[in-house]
């Protein structure tokens, strides 16, 4: 193993540059080192003018996503060693307007996310008096994969759907939208459904299913939309049986 | 969303990275997306030729005759290979998905994937077999 791998990182400084251009940077390589570490030597003892986003490195937040040799990655949890001997590609996540070097501009998921009303919604609260809405290990079940879910965003990188029309509202979103529909505690699926019903909303999908495999915590939002169609579709045919009562 | 004009201290100038046009051909996946897409062209075909072979057998004996002469013509079988290849990746892809889509519990226990998928491809198979026999040999 060299003792140094090199990383060709996207630098797009909007006052100076016109277009995005590349630079090369010599980082240590280490056994434990992910490419985030890469990134947080250069701007500790090389370029204190690299920008990127970081926060817990330990696959949590979902803020460190970026596109590492051309796949969607966590960067604190895609290691330098598996790209031995190199360069490595640091480019910023895809179908994303980028704002600096490798920071995105993330304002079109944070305005689409509140839109499926990703909380437990009731029709009337019980009174804190009555206790917690209970639930069982199996219930939990139902919906614990979606609710696994970082807002990493590096499903919408990895949609071309997405890419070729910003407006579909996207894998994650979708995805926690059925976490909720899917929670025994939930009465807000009506709600949600004229949003996911809407052709930006899950017809978009043509089940490319390139988001789940980038997900980094295994949520299938593929699955979850793929789902999500066959009770549009059995609630469409409801509604045209029966008229009135179908929700 | 807006596309900010200029670059301002609070409004930074962003960059837009267009998709090229050959885009698709990246990725596999995004190559059977396009195939796929492209596919609902023959599905569309399918249906039309086969309206045309119904409203030639209202028609009677000659127009049915006339019809099949027609679909003998070497380029319309061509096309029918190609659309009946571009509809089995349709359908194939088809039975694929229905396992994503569709949650199956059997005494409490999620039926597997896989078992939902093969359930789908038997049925196709029966069909397929029971509209051959009628065909070709019932």
């Amino acid at each position: 193993m060299a003792n140094n791998i090199t990383l060709q990182v996207t630098r797009y400084r909007p006052e100076q540059d016109d277009e995005p251009t590349v630079q090369e940077y010599e980082v240590p390589l280490r056994k434990d080192w992910a490419v985030l570490d890469g990134l947080n030597h250069i701007k500790d003892h090389q370029d204190g003018t690299l920008s990127y986003r970081w926060s817990c490195r330990m696959g949590i937040c979902g803020s460190c996503g970026m596109t590492v040799d051309g796949e969607p990655k966590l960067t604190c949890a895609t290691f330098l060693t598996d790209y031995d001997p190199g360069p490595v590609r640091v480019e910023p996540l895809a179908n994303f307007p980028l704002i600096r070097d490798l920071v995105v501009e993330i304002g079109d998921f944070l305005r689409k996310l509140p839109k499926v009303k990703p909380w437990i919604v009731r029709d009337e609260d019980k009174p804190i008096s009555e206790g917690e809405y209970l639930q069982t290990p199996k219930q939990m079940e139902e919906y614990k994969q979606y609710s696994m879910c970082i807002n990493c965003m590096l499903c919408y990188s990895a949609c071309p759907v997405y890419g070729l029309d910003p407006d579909f509202i996207g894998p994650a979103a979708i995805a926690l939208a059925q976490r909720y529909n899917l929670d025994s505690r939930d009465q807000g699926a009506s709600d949600r459904l004229d949003l996911l019903i809407h052709p930006d909303g899950i017809w978009g999908c043509t089940f490319v299913g390139e988001c789940t495999r980038a997900c980094p915590k295994d949520v299938d939002p593929a699955g979850a939309i793929q789902r999500y169609k066959l009770t549009a579709a059995l609630h469409s045919v409801k509604a045209l049986l029966f008229p009135r009562g179908a929700r | 969303m807006s596309t900010p004009t200029g670059y301002t201290e609070y409004h930074p100038r962003w960059h837009r990275t267009r998709l090229g046009t050959l885009w698709w051909l990246r990725r596999r996946s995004y190559l059977v997306f396009i195939l796929r897409e492209l596919s609902s062209v023959f599905v569309a075909w399918y249906v039309v030729f086969l309206l045309m072979l119904i409203h030639a057998i209202g028609q009677g004996n000659d127009d049915y005759q006339r019809f099949l002469h027609r679909a003998a013509n070497p380029w319309i079988v061509l096309v029918n290979v190609v659309a009946l290849i571009f509809v089995m990746f349709h359908a194939i892809t088809w039975f694929n998905l229905a396992p994503k889509a569709m949650v199956v519990r059997l005494r409490g226990k999620r039926v597997p994937p896989a078992w939902i998928a093969a359930t789908n491809y038997l049925a196709w198979t029966v069909v397929s077999a029971f509209v051959a026999w009628r065909v070709l040999g019932g």
